[in-house]
């Protein structure tokens, strides 16, 4: 079937089966493989990826589900080498450690910040119930969005310059498949 | 994972909807939010042959007042139902039970509709609509009907709901004020209540007690006599026969309705 959507700001148009999971589409067929397939069961959060602005998990969403929305996935972030806020913050708070949930994790601070700006810390773990970091580094990527949120849109280093799009590159990721 | 192949068939409308379960009967599944539906496929636990998404249907969203009743769209997602200053104010037990589900990307694609007639006895909002005293609209190509919570769920994901027939619509009394409570025991975040106790209007309902989300009968004529709640909480588990798992024997669960019982008649809000 023929799906029209809109991936990180540019149309797409492409023949899926019905049963095509967004994140297999994303990773296999447009090559964008920063959301990962972690435990496939809508339980670990490493796939998720804005829907239409809204945090969501693509390994329980078919392609054609998003068909007529706009996804963004961590790809889509920030601007040429200038890194998103929430990027440059999980950076400079080193909010990863073997980077595997980094994408879902980002693009979840992205949607809750989106939701709520100024969120408390108790509302940061909260709204990133559905992401998992099996490395356990939690103290650091709750530090990351409240340091995001801190800065208010802005880079939390106060140089967006100097933060480039490589930092945050977790395994796999590839920045040309972006383009 | 990867679901068996589906034909998929976005609805125009209800009746579209409606249309293509005449025709496809049971080999059809109606796709709401997808967040039940799509994991069972992945595990192919279901393979439907037909797909009828009713995901873009505007008309099956949104929640709007009527008389003493909040009417709530199959497909409004669990985060706009949490967040929705009618629900808060009318019938902040639901709006709490939404916020509980899973986690906030489950909540922002699940559907209350979805949530119901999949029927997990588990679930939060089953067990609230039951606590609730609320109602479904079954539409079907004879019309709608209306049935009541007690009566809506008869076992293990399975309820009243017949192959040809969407559910449209979820009505729950609206009392701004009443006194509610809610608690749920899990182990791990954003799961499923091992067991769950919903207190409202002298209604008290259990999650994953049964196959069915059950009400507490004998607590809540103990309660309407005048019983303490520590002492009308005693009488939670009765006549219920919860399954067991790796979680919980049938006795575990039961001390869990008699506790939890207790807490949501004790700890109310309003």
């Amino acid at each position: 079937m023929q799906v029209n959507l809109t991936v990180n700001g540019k149309p797409r148009s492409d023949d899926v089966e019905p049963r095509l999971l967004l994140v297999h589409y994303l990773r296999e067929r447009l090559g964008l493989r920063a959301a990962n397939v972690g435990c496939d069961t809508t339980s670990c959060g490493a796939c998720t990826v804005l829907l239409d602005g809204e945090s969501v998990k693509s390994c329980t969403v078919l392609t054609a589900q998003a068909a007529g929305q706009e996804v963004t996935t961590a790809e889509g972030l920030g601007d040429g080498d200038t890194l998103s806020p929430v990027q440059a913050a999980f950076r400079q708070e080193h909010g990863l450690q073997c980077g595997f949930c980094t994408p879902g994790m980002v693009m979840a601070a992205t949607g809750l910040l989106a939701e709520n700006p100024h969120p408390t810390e108790t509302q940061v773990r909260e709204g990133l119930e559905g992401n998992f970091c099996r490395c356990t580094g939690y103290h650091n990527i709750v530090r990351a969005v409240l340091a995001a949120a801190e800065a208010g849109g802005r880079d939390p280093a106060g140089d967006p310059a100097t933060a480039t799009a490589a930092a945050t590159a977790g395994p796999g990721q590839s920045a040309e498949a972006a383009q | 994972m990867i679901p068996a192949p589906f034909e998929y068939v976005a609805a125009a409308s209800a009746a579209h909807a409606l249309d293509l379960l005449g025709e496809h009967g049971d080999d059809a599944k109606v796709l709401a939010g997808g967040h039940s539906l799509l994991p069972m496929m992945k595990l192919r636990l279901a393979a439907p042959e037909v797909l009828i998404d009713i995901g873009r249907l505007t008309e099956l969203s949104g929640i709007t007042s009527d008389g003493d009743e909040l009417v709530i769209g199959a497909m409004t997602r669990h985060a706009e139902l949490a967040a929705s200053a009618l629900v808060r104010r009318g019938a902040p037990l639901l709006a709490h039970a939404a916020a509980q589900v899973g986690d906030p990307q489950i909540r922002h694609r699940g559907t209350i509709g979805g949530s119901l007639a999949h029927a997990d006895p588990a679930a939060d909002l089953p067990m609230a609509l039951v606590a609730l005293g609320g109602s479904v609209e079954l539409r079907g190509p004879a019309g709608v009907r209306t049935v009541g919570a007690d009566e809506f769920f008869t076992g293990y994901f399975e309820t009243v709901l017949e192959p040809d027939e969407l559910l449209a619509a979820v009505r729950v009394p609206s009392r701004p004020g009443q006194p509610w409570g809610y608690q749920k025991f899990t182990r791990r975040a954003n799961d499923w209540a091992i067991v769950g106790a919903a207190a409202a209007g002298g209604r008290i309902a259990l999650a994953n007690m049964g196959p069915v989300p059950v009400r507490a009968l004998a607590a809540e004529q103990a309660a309407a006599g005048g019983a303490s709640p520590a002492e009308a909480a005693e009488l939670a588990a009765e006549g219920t026969s919860p399954g067991e798992d790796i979680h919980a024997d049938r006795a575990f669960r039961q001390h869990l309705a008699r506790v939890l019982t207790r807490r949501a008649l004790e700890h109310q809000r309003h």
